[in-house]
Protein backbone atom coordinates (compact mmCIF):
# COMPACT_ATOMS: atom_id res chain seq x y z
CA UNK A 1 0.00 0.00 0.00
CA UNK A 2 1.19 3.85 -0.99
CA UNK A 3 1.80 5.40 1.64
CA UNK A 4 0.94 9.23 1.38
CA UNK A 5 3.64 11.84 2.11
CA UNK A 6 3.44 13.40 5.53
CA UNK A 7 4.63 16.56 3.81
CA UNK A 8 2.39 19.67 2.82
CA UNK A 9 -0.74 18.44 0.36
CA UNK A 10 1.65 19.37 -2.43
CA UNK A 11 -0.94 19.02 -5.40
CA UNK A 12 -3.78 21.79 -5.81
CA UNK A 13 -6.66 21.98 -8.09
CA UNK A 14 -7.64 25.33 -8.99
CA UNK A 15 -11.11 24.45 -10.56
CA UNK A 16 -13.71 21.57 -11.00
CA UNK A 17 -13.58 20.66 -14.68
CA UNK A 18 -9.25 20.68 -14.21
CA UNK A 19 -7.54 17.43 -15.05
CA UNK A 20 -4.05 18.63 -14.25
CA UNK A 21 -3.36 19.95 -11.18
CA UNK A 22 -0.55 22.21 -9.77
CA UNK A 23 2.17 21.50 -7.42
CA UNK A 24 2.73 23.63 -4.92
CA UNK A 25 6.13 22.91 -3.82
CA UNK A 26 8.86 20.78 -6.10
CA UNK A 27 7.93 17.13 -5.68
CA UNK A 28 10.31 14.37 -5.39
CA UNK A 29 9.67 11.28 -7.74
CA UNK A 30 8.20 8.40 -5.48
CA UNK A 31 6.06 10.38 -4.23
CA UNK A 32 2.26 9.30 -3.33
CA UNK A 33 -0.15 12.27 -2.84
CA UNK A 34 -3.39 12.15 -1.65
CA UNK A 35 -6.02 13.67 -3.73
CA UNK A 36 -9.76 14.02 -3.33
CA UNK A 37 -9.32 10.69 -1.91
CA UNK A 38 -7.02 9.43 -4.81
CA UNK A 39 -3.64 8.16 -4.34
CA UNK A 40 -1.26 9.12 -6.65
CA UNK A 41 2.67 7.93 -7.18
CA UNK A 42 4.45 10.46 -9.03
CA UNK A 43 7.02 8.96 -11.41
CA UNK A 44 8.90 11.74 -11.94
CA UNK A 45 10.16 15.00 -9.73
CA UNK A 46 8.66 17.93 -10.23
CA UNK A 47 9.59 21.93 -10.10
CA UNK A 48 7.30 23.62 -8.35
CA UNK A 49 4.32 25.40 -10.50
CA UNK A 50 4.79 22.67 -12.84
CA UNK A 51 1.47 20.30 -13.74
CA UNK A 52 0.63 17.00 -13.31
CA UNK A 53 -2.47 15.10 -14.74
CA UNK A 54 -4.87 13.69 -12.39
CA UNK A 55 -5.99 11.38 -14.63
CA UNK A 56 -5.48 9.27 -17.80
CA UNK A 57 -5.78 11.96 -20.88
CA UNK A 58 -6.47 11.05 -24.28
CA UNK A 59 -4.39 12.40 -27.46
CA UNK A 60 -6.12 15.25 -28.78
CA UNK A 61 -7.92 15.92 -25.12
CA UNK A 62 -8.37 19.43 -24.51
CA UNK A 63 -5.78 20.14 -21.06
CA UNK A 64 -8.28 22.14 -18.56
CA UNK A 65 -7.02 24.67 -15.83
CA UNK A 66 -8.54 27.52 -13.97
CA UNK A 67 -11.31 26.09 -15.59
CA UNK A 68 -10.72 26.68 -19.17
CA UNK A 69 -8.42 24.74 -21.90
CA UNK A 70 -5.21 25.81 -21.75
CA UNK A 71 -4.15 24.09 -24.97
CA UNK A 72 -4.66 20.03 -26.61
CA UNK A 73 -2.66 17.12 -25.53
CA UNK A 74 0.19 16.14 -27.78
CA UNK A 75 -0.28 12.71 -27.03
CA UNK A 76 -1.90 10.33 -25.03
CA UNK A 77 -0.98 11.40 -20.73
CA UNK A 78 -1.23 8.99 -18.19
CA UNK A 79 -2.08 9.77 -14.96
CA UNK A 80 0.45 11.19 -12.68
CA UNK A 81 2.92 12.38 -15.06
CA UNK A 82 4.32 16.22 -15.56
CA UNK A 83 2.17 17.79 -18.20
CA UNK A 84 4.67 20.69 -20.37
CA UNK A 85 6.19 21.65 -23.80
CA UNK A 86 6.53 17.76 -24.75
CA UNK A 87 2.79 16.74 -24.24
CA UNK A 88 0.84 19.68 -24.82
CA UNK A 89 0.75 22.59 -27.11
CA UNK A 90 -1.37 25.54 -27.32
CA UNK A 91 -4.43 25.60 -29.93
CA UNK A 92 -3.36 29.64 -30.76
CA UNK A 93 0.29 30.26 -30.79
CA UNK A 94 3.64 27.71 -30.49
CA UNK A 95 5.66 27.75 -27.85
CA UNK A 96 9.41 29.14 -28.25
CA UNK A 97 11.93 27.68 -25.99
CA UNK A 98 15.60 28.71 -26.07
CA UNK A 99 16.43 25.07 -28.24
CA UNK A 100 13.73 25.48 -30.48
CA UNK A 101 12.06 22.18 -28.89
CA UNK A 102 11.42 21.05 -25.43
CA UNK A 103 12.84 22.69 -22.30
CA UNK A 104 11.19 20.62 -19.83
CA UNK A 105 13.31 17.53 -21.21
CA UNK A 106 16.25 19.91 -21.71
CA UNK A 107 16.40 20.50 -17.80
CA UNK A 108 15.71 17.18 -16.44
CA UNK A 109 17.77 14.99 -18.97
CA UNK B 1 -2.19 60.42 1.35
CA UNK B 2 -0.14 63.71 1.06
CA UNK B 3 0.75 64.54 -2.30
CA UNK B 4 2.89 67.34 -4.50
CA UNK B 5 0.60 69.87 -5.77
CA UNK B 6 1.42 70.84 -9.56
CA UNK B 7 0.73 74.03 -11.01
CA UNK B 8 -2.31 72.46 -13.03
CA UNK B 9 -3.69 70.74 -10.50
CA UNK B 10 -2.71 67.33 -10.71
CA UNK B 11 -1.19 65.43 -7.72
CA UNK B 12 1.76 63.47 -7.28
CA UNK B 13 3.22 60.70 -4.94
CA UNK B 14 6.99 61.74 -5.76
CA UNK B 15 8.85 65.08 -6.59
CA UNK B 16 10.76 64.14 -9.77
CA UNK B 17 12.65 66.11 -12.25
CA UNK B 18 13.37 64.58 -15.85
CA UNK B 19 16.24 64.72 -17.81
CA UNK B 20 15.06 63.62 -21.36
CA UNK B 21 17.21 62.59 -24.34
CA UNK B 22 15.66 63.78 -27.65
CA UNK B 23 17.58 61.00 -29.70
CA UNK B 24 19.94 58.42 -28.93
CA UNK B 25 22.89 60.64 -30.02
CA UNK B 26 22.29 62.95 -26.57
CA UNK B 27 22.16 60.12 -24.38
CA UNK B 28 25.36 59.95 -23.07
CA UNK B 29 24.94 63.88 -22.78
CA UNK B 30 21.64 63.96 -20.65
CA UNK B 31 23.14 60.26 -18.51
CA UNK B 32 25.81 62.42 -17.67
CA UNK B 33 23.35 65.55 -16.04
CA UNK B 34 21.39 62.96 -14.33
CA UNK B 35 23.84 59.94 -12.64
CA UNK B 36 25.33 62.72 -9.66
CA UNK B 37 21.75 63.17 -8.65
CA UNK B 38 20.00 59.87 -9.11
CA UNK B 39 19.47 59.67 -5.58
CA UNK B 40 17.68 63.04 -5.14
CA UNK B 41 14.77 61.72 -7.81
CA UNK B 42 16.75 63.20 -10.90
CA UNK B 43 15.34 60.25 -13.31
CA UNK B 44 16.38 59.50 -17.16
CA UNK B 45 14.08 59.34 -19.81
CA UNK B 46 13.81 59.78 -23.45
CA UNK B 47 14.02 58.47 -26.83
CA UNK B 48 16.19 56.99 -29.63
CA UNK B 49 14.94 57.05 -32.29
CA UNK B 50 16.38 59.77 -35.30
CA UNK B 51 12.92 59.92 -36.96
CA UNK B 52 9.83 61.89 -35.50
CA UNK B 53 6.91 59.62 -34.19
CA UNK B 54 3.50 60.89 -32.89
CA UNK B 55 3.05 57.99 -30.30
CA UNK B 56 6.73 58.78 -28.75
CA UNK B 57 6.38 62.26 -29.05
CA UNK B 58 2.98 61.92 -26.84
CA UNK B 59 4.52 59.89 -24.85
CA UNK B 60 6.75 62.05 -23.86
CA UNK B 61 4.38 65.23 -23.37
CA UNK B 62 2.44 63.00 -20.57
CA UNK B 63 5.23 61.26 -19.08
CA UNK B 64 6.94 64.90 -18.67
CA UNK B 65 3.97 66.44 -17.52
CA UNK B 66 2.63 63.23 -15.25
CA UNK B 67 1.44 64.17 -11.95
CA UNK B 68 5.22 62.24 -9.91
CA UNK B 69 7.07 64.79 -12.49
CA UNK B 70 8.09 68.64 -11.21
CA UNK B 71 9.63 69.43 -13.95
CA UNK B 72 11.56 68.46 -17.40
CA UNK B 73 15.47 69.36 -19.00
CA UNK B 74 15.33 68.43 -22.49
CA UNK B 75 18.24 67.24 -24.53
CA UNK B 76 18.90 67.46 -27.89
CA UNK B 77 21.82 67.26 -29.93
CA UNK B 78 20.21 69.65 -32.41
CA UNK B 79 19.69 68.07 -36.16
CA UNK B 80 17.55 65.27 -34.71
CA UNK B 81 13.55 64.49 -36.21
CA UNK B 82 12.02 65.38 -32.62
CA UNK B 83 9.64 68.47 -31.86
CA UNK B 84 11.74 69.61 -29.27
CA UNK B 85 9.90 73.01 -28.95
CA UNK B 86 6.38 71.43 -29.10
CA UNK B 87 7.57 68.84 -26.47
CA UNK B 88 8.98 72.23 -24.29
CA UNK B 89 5.72 74.09 -25.00
CA UNK B 90 3.04 71.39 -23.81
CA UNK B 91 5.27 71.34 -20.45
CA UNK B 92 5.53 74.81 -20.12
CA UNK B 93 2.02 75.32 -20.35
CA UNK B 94 1.04 73.34 -17.34
CA UNK B 95 3.35 75.18 -15.25
CA UNK B 96 6.64 73.25 -14.88
CA UNK B 97 9.69 74.63 -15.06
CA UNK B 98 11.43 73.05 -18.74
CA UNK B 99 14.77 73.81 -19.93
CA UNK B 100 16.01 72.76 -23.52
CA UNK B 101 19.65 72.16 -24.16
CA UNK B 102 20.96 72.22 -28.03
CA UNK B 103 24.67 70.32 -27.91
CA UNK B 104 25.38 71.68 -30.82
CA UNK B 105 24.37 75.27 -30.30
CA UNK B 106 25.43 75.24 -26.80
CA UNK B 107 29.12 74.02 -27.72
CA UNK B 108 29.30 70.64 -27.55
CA UNK B 109 29.47 67.89 -24.53
CA UNK B 110 31.53 69.53 -21.69
CA UNK B 111 29.54 72.69 -21.84
CA UNK B 112 26.20 70.96 -22.13
CA UNK B 113 27.05 68.94 -18.83
CA UNK B 114 28.10 72.03 -16.94
CA UNK B 115 24.91 74.06 -18.25
CA UNK B 116 22.59 70.95 -17.62
CA UNK B 117 24.31 70.42 -14.00
CA UNK B 118 23.52 74.27 -13.11
CA UNK B 119 19.95 73.94 -13.92
CA UNK B 120 19.11 70.65 -12.24
CA UNK B 121 21.10 72.25 -9.13
CA UNK B 122 18.83 74.97 -9.02
CA UNK B 123 15.40 73.09 -10.08
CA UNK B 124 16.10 70.41 -7.33
CA UNK B 125 16.23 73.74 -4.86
CA UNK B 126 13.02 75.11 -6.68
CA UNK B 127 11.06 71.64 -5.95
CA UNK B 128 11.97 71.47 -1.94
CA UNK B 129 8.73 74.18 -1.91
CA UNK B 130 6.55 72.05 -4.23
CA UNK B 131 3.45 72.46 -1.72
CA UNK B 132 2.19 68.88 -0.02
CA UNK B 133 -1.97 68.56 -0.26
CA UNK B 134 -4.21 65.39 1.20
CA UNK B 135 -4.63 63.44 -1.86
CA UNK B 136 -7.64 60.64 -1.94
CA UNK B 137 -8.11 57.18 -2.81
CA UNK B 138 -10.49 58.41 -6.21
CA UNK B 139 -7.61 60.59 -6.99
CA UNK B 140 -4.92 57.51 -6.75
CA UNK B 141 -4.36 55.59 -10.54
CA UNK B 142 -2.42 52.30 -10.15
CA UNK B 143 -1.01 50.16 -13.32
CA UNK B 144 -0.37 46.23 -12.92
CA UNK B 145 1.66 44.38 -14.84
CA UNK B 146 3.76 41.23 -14.88
CA UNK B 147 7.01 39.87 -16.01
CA UNK B 148 9.23 37.14 -15.54
CA UNK B 149 6.38 35.07 -15.39
CA UNK B 150 5.98 31.28 -14.08
CA UNK B 151 3.43 29.15 -13.35
CA UNK B 152 3.28 30.15 -9.62
CA UNK B 153 2.61 33.45 -11.11
CA UNK B 154 -1.21 33.24 -11.78
CA UNK B 155 -2.08 30.97 -8.53
CA UNK B 156 -0.41 33.36 -5.65
CA UNK B 157 0.71 36.82 -6.97
CA UNK B 158 -1.23 37.60 -9.87
CA UNK B 159 -4.94 37.06 -8.18
CA UNK B 160 -3.66 38.46 -5.24
CA UNK B 161 -3.07 41.79 -7.18
CA UNK B 162 -6.22 41.21 -8.15
CA UNK B 163 -7.94 41.35 -4.78
CA UNK B 164 -6.01 44.57 -4.14
CA UNK B 165 -6.99 46.15 -7.12
CA UNK B 166 -11.30 45.27 -6.02
CA UNK B 167 -10.46 47.04 -3.18
CA UNK B 168 -8.80 49.99 -4.75
CA UNK B 169 -11.98 50.31 -7.14
CA UNK B 170 -14.36 49.81 -4.51
CA UNK B 171 -12.87 52.87 -3.21
CA UNK B 172 -13.11 54.45 -6.85
CA UNK B 173 -9.44 54.41 -7.42
CA UNK B 174 -8.58 53.89 -10.78
CA UNK B 175 -6.84 50.67 -11.50
CA UNK B 176 -5.12 49.73 -15.25
CA UNK B 177 -4.44 46.27 -16.18
CA UNK B 178 -2.50 46.16 -19.97
CA UNK B 179 -0.80 43.73 -22.51
CA UNK B 180 -3.92 42.16 -24.51
CA UNK B 181 -1.03 40.03 -25.88
CA UNK B 182 -1.54 37.59 -22.60
CA UNK B 183 -4.88 37.85 -22.34
CA UNK B 184 -5.35 35.56 -25.80
CA UNK B 185 -7.96 32.86 -25.01
CA UNK B 186 -9.55 34.86 -22.11
CA UNK B 187 -11.42 37.48 -24.07
CA UNK B 188 -14.62 36.00 -23.93
CA UNK B 189 -14.67 36.00 -20.13
CA UNK B 190 -13.18 39.47 -19.89
CA UNK B 191 -15.79 40.54 -22.56
CA UNK B 192 -18.27 39.51 -19.75
CA UNK B 193 -17.25 41.83 -17.43
CA UNK B 194 -17.73 44.96 -20.11
CA UNK B 195 -20.21 47.80 -18.38
CA UNK B 196 -22.01 47.43 -21.92
CA UNK B 197 -22.31 44.80 -24.24
CA UNK B 198 -20.47 47.32 -26.73
CA UNK B 199 -17.15 47.48 -24.79
CA UNK B 200 -17.38 43.74 -24.38
CA UNK B 201 -17.12 43.67 -27.86
CA UNK B 202 -14.78 46.27 -28.48
CA UNK B 203 -12.59 43.71 -25.68
CA UNK B 204 -12.68 41.51 -27.91
CA UNK B 205 -11.67 43.07 -30.75
CA UNK B 206 -8.79 44.43 -28.86
CA UNK B 207 -7.14 40.61 -28.02
CA UNK B 208 -7.96 39.54 -32.14
CA UNK B 209 -5.96 42.41 -33.14
CA UNK B 210 -3.05 40.94 -30.48
CA UNK B 211 -3.69 37.95 -31.48
CA UNK B 212 -2.88 38.80 -35.50
CA UNK B 213 0.11 40.94 -34.32
CA UNK B 214 1.90 38.10 -32.69
CA UNK B 215 0.74 35.75 -35.60
CA UNK B 216 2.51 38.08 -38.30
CA UNK B 217 5.71 38.38 -35.66
CA UNK B 218 5.74 34.62 -34.78
CA UNK B 219 6.19 34.90 -31.46
CA UNK B 220 3.78 35.10 -28.87
CA UNK B 221 4.19 37.40 -25.39
CA UNK B 222 6.16 34.14 -24.09
CA UNK B 223 9.85 34.12 -23.37
CA UNK B 224 11.69 30.89 -22.75
CA UNK B 225 11.88 31.70 -18.83
CA UNK B 226 7.94 31.20 -18.25
CA UNK B 227 8.36 27.45 -19.93
CA UNK B 228 11.61 27.16 -17.40
CA UNK B 229 9.42 27.89 -14.81
CA UNK B 230 5.81 25.56 -16.01
CA UNK B 231 3.89 27.45 -18.14
CA UNK B 232 3.05 25.76 -21.21
CA UNK B 233 1.21 27.79 -23.43
CA UNK B 234 -0.19 31.19 -24.25
CA UNK B 235 -3.49 30.60 -23.16
CA UNK B 236 -1.96 29.30 -19.74
CA UNK B 237 0.30 32.35 -19.00
CA UNK B 238 -2.92 34.33 -20.59
CA UNK B 239 -5.30 32.82 -17.42
CA UNK B 240 -2.51 33.71 -15.17
CA UNK B 241 -2.10 37.23 -16.11
CA UNK B 242 -5.93 37.92 -16.17
CA UNK B 243 -6.42 37.20 -13.03
CA UNK B 244 -4.60 40.72 -12.27
CA UNK B 245 -7.52 42.45 -12.95
CA UNK B 246 -9.35 41.03 -10.28
CA UNK B 247 -13.14 40.56 -10.53
CA UNK B 248 -14.40 44.47 -10.93
CA UNK B 249 -16.73 45.49 -13.73
CA UNK B 250 -14.64 47.02 -16.51
CA UNK B 251 -15.36 50.32 -17.59
CA UNK B 252 -13.29 50.67 -20.32
CA UNK B 253 -10.56 50.64 -22.94
CA UNK B 254 -7.58 53.09 -23.22
CA UNK B 255 -4.77 53.63 -25.33
CA UNK B 256 -0.80 55.06 -24.53
CA UNK B 257 -1.09 58.21 -23.23
CA UNK B 258 -5.01 58.02 -22.47
CA UNK B 259 -5.45 59.45 -19.08
CA UNK B 260 -8.61 57.42 -17.26
CA UNK B 261 -11.45 59.92 -17.33
CA UNK B 262 -12.63 58.48 -13.41
CA UNK B 263 -12.48 55.64 -11.19
CA UNK B 264 -13.37 52.33 -12.36
CA UNK B 265 -11.19 49.18 -14.00
CA UNK B 266 -9.42 50.19 -17.33
CA UNK B 267 -7.52 47.63 -19.81
CA UNK B 268 -4.95 49.62 -21.71
CA UNK B 269 -4.97 48.32 -25.09
CA UNK B 270 -0.79 48.03 -26.09
CA UNK B 271 -1.25 46.49 -29.59
CA UNK B 272 -1.03 49.09 -32.26
CA UNK B 273 -3.49 49.68 -34.87
CA UNK B 274 -3.26 49.08 -38.78
CA UNK B 275 -0.73 47.02 -40.43
CA UNK B 276 1.81 45.60 -38.36
CA UNK B 277 4.96 48.19 -38.52
CA UNK B 278 8.33 49.12 -36.40
CA UNK B 279 8.28 45.18 -34.49
CA UNK B 280 7.18 44.06 -31.58
CA UNK B 281 4.25 45.76 -29.80
CA UNK B 282 6.30 45.96 -26.51
CA UNK B 283 9.94 45.03 -26.75
CA UNK B 284 10.49 44.32 -22.74
CA UNK B 285 8.55 45.12 -19.31
CA UNK B 286 10.02 48.52 -19.09
CA UNK B 287 8.26 49.58 -22.24
CA UNK B 288 4.79 48.54 -20.81
CA UNK B 289 5.63 49.85 -17.59
CA UNK B 290 6.01 53.65 -19.08
CA UNK B 291 2.78 53.07 -20.99
CA UNK B 292 0.67 52.71 -17.98
CA UNK B 293 2.68 55.93 -16.41
CA UNK B 294 1.98 57.55 -20.04
CA UNK B 295 -1.57 56.62 -18.25
CA UNK B 296 -1.33 58.73 -15.54
CA UNK B 297 -0.07 55.84 -13.16
CA UNK B 298 1.05 57.14 -9.62
CA UNK B 299 2.72 53.34 -8.52
CA UNK B 300 3.09 49.91 -10.16
CA UNK B 301 2.21 46.84 -9.18
CA UNK B 302 4.64 44.21 -10.85
CA UNK B 303 4.19 40.23 -10.04
CA UNK B 304 7.37 38.00 -10.84
CA UNK B 305 7.88 34.07 -10.32
CA UNK B 306 11.19 33.94 -12.09
CA UNK B 307 12.58 36.90 -9.89
CA UNK B 308 12.61 40.58 -12.18
CA UNK B 309 14.12 43.19 -10.15
CA UNK B 310 13.35 46.26 -12.70
CA UNK B 311 12.16 49.47 -11.40
CA UNK B 312 11.00 52.66 -13.10
CA UNK B 313 11.73 56.22 -13.89
CA UNK B 314 8.58 58.07 -12.64
CA UNK B 315 6.16 56.31 -10.83
CA UNK B 316 7.57 53.39 -8.12
CA UNK B 317 7.29 49.88 -9.26
CA UNK B 318 5.72 47.47 -5.95
CA UNK B 319 6.94 43.98 -6.76
CA UNK B 320 4.92 41.41 -5.76
CA UNK B 321 6.69 37.21 -5.75
CA UNK B 322 4.39 34.71 -6.47
CA UNK B 323 7.25 31.84 -6.14
CA UNK B 324 8.40 31.28 -2.73
CA UNK B 325 11.76 29.83 -3.83
CA UNK B 326 12.48 32.90 -5.72
CA UNK B 327 11.41 35.46 -2.51
CA UNK B 328 14.35 33.33 -0.64
CA UNK B 329 16.67 33.95 -3.22
CA UNK B 330 16.07 37.29 -4.47
CA UNK B 331 14.57 38.86 -0.88
CA UNK B 332 16.25 42.60 -1.43
CA UNK B 333 14.28 43.06 -4.77
CA UNK B 334 10.88 41.97 -3.56
CA UNK B 335 8.26 44.49 -1.35
CA UNK B 336 5.46 41.26 -0.61
CA UNK B 337 5.83 37.81 -0.68
CA UNK B 338 2.68 36.52 -2.38
CA UNK B 339 4.41 32.87 -2.40
CA UNK B 340 3.72 32.11 1.21
CA UNK B 341 0.37 31.38 -0.05
CA UNK B 342 1.46 27.97 -1.70
CA UNK B 343 3.18 26.87 2.17
CA UNK B 344 -0.04 27.25 3.64
CA UNK B 345 1.03 30.85 5.40
CA UNK B 346 -1.10 33.13 4.05
CA UNK B 347 -4.67 33.43 1.77
CA UNK B 348 -5.20 35.69 -1.29
CA UNK B 349 -7.59 37.74 1.14
CA UNK B 350 -4.42 38.68 3.37
CA UNK B 351 -1.92 39.27 0.49
CA UNK B 352 -4.09 41.41 -1.41
CA UNK B 353 -5.03 43.47 1.98
CA UNK B 354 -0.98 43.25 2.02
CA UNK B 355 -0.57 44.74 -0.99
CA UNK B 356 -3.19 46.96 -0.80
CA UNK B 357 -1.46 48.85 2.47
CA UNK B 358 1.42 48.72 0.56
CA UNK B 359 0.07 50.51 -2.17
CA UNK B 360 -0.88 53.44 0.25
CA UNK B 361 2.36 53.51 2.16
CA UNK B 362 4.63 53.99 -0.73
CA UNK B 363 2.01 56.93 -2.16
CA UNK B 364 3.04 57.75 1.65
CA UNK B 365 6.53 58.21 -0.06
CA UNK B 366 7.83 55.10 1.79
CA UNK B 367 10.45 53.62 -0.49
CA UNK B 368 9.84 50.14 -3.14
CA UNK B 369 13.05 47.58 -2.70
CA UNK B 370 13.89 48.87 -6.48
CA UNK B 371 13.61 52.28 -5.73
CA UNK B 372 16.25 51.69 -2.78
CA UNK B 373 18.23 50.01 -5.11
CA UNK B 374 18.15 52.76 -7.55
CA UNK B 375 16.22 50.67 -10.57
CA UNK B 376 14.84 53.05 -12.64
CA UNK B 377 14.84 51.35 -16.17
CA UNK B 378 13.11 53.14 -19.47
CA UNK B 379 11.95 51.75 -22.53
CA UNK B 380 10.31 53.80 -25.33
CA UNK B 381 10.27 52.51 -28.96
CA UNK B 382 8.17 53.36 -32.50
CA UNK B 383 4.62 52.70 -32.50
CA UNK B 384 1.33 54.10 -33.84
CA UNK B 385 -2.13 54.36 -32.74
CA UNK B 386 -6.07 55.30 -33.79
CA UNK B 387 -7.78 57.22 -31.15
CA UNK B 388 -10.35 55.42 -29.60
CA UNK B 389 -14.03 55.27 -29.95
CA UNK B 390 -17.21 56.69 -28.16
CA UNK B 391 -17.25 52.73 -27.39
CA UNK B 392 -14.50 52.21 -25.69
CA UNK B 393 -15.22 54.73 -22.76
CA UNK B 394 -19.70 54.34 -22.32
CA UNK B 395 -19.60 56.29 -19.47
CA UNK B 396 -17.51 59.04 -19.70
CA UNK B 397 -16.43 59.85 -23.06
CA UNK B 398 -17.17 63.31 -22.72
CA UNK B 399 -15.02 64.03 -20.13
CA UNK B 400 -12.09 62.33 -22.05
CA UNK B 401 -12.91 64.14 -25.19
CA UNK B 402 -12.75 67.19 -22.87
CA UNK B 403 -9.97 66.75 -21.49
CA UNK B 404 -7.48 65.10 -24.57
Amino acid sequence: MPVPSNKTPGLLKLHSLDNVLTATRSLEAGEHLLLEGQSITLTESIPIGYKVSACDIREGEKIFKYGVPIGSARCQISAGTVVHTHNLQSDYLPTYTLDGKNSYLKIHS
Amino acid sequence: MKAFLRPDGKKGIRNVIVVVYLVECAHHVAREIAFPFRDQEVHLIGFTGCYPNHYSHRMLERLCTHPNVAGALLISLGCEGFNRSQLATTIRATGRPVHTLVIQSTGGTRKTIAEGTKWIQETIQAATATPQVEMEMHELIVGTICGGSDATSGITANPAMGRAFDLLVEKNGTAIFEETGELIGCEQIMAARAVTPELGQELIRSVEKAARHYTVLGHGSFAPGNADGGLTTQEEKSMGAYSKSGSSKISGIIKPGDIPPGGGLYLLDVVPDGEVRFGFANINDNAEIAELIACGSHIIIFSTGRGSVVGSAISPVIKVCANPETFRRMPEDMDVDAGRILEGKGSLEEVGQEIYAKIIAVANRERTASELLGHQEFSLTYKSFEPIGPSCLPLNYQTYAMAH
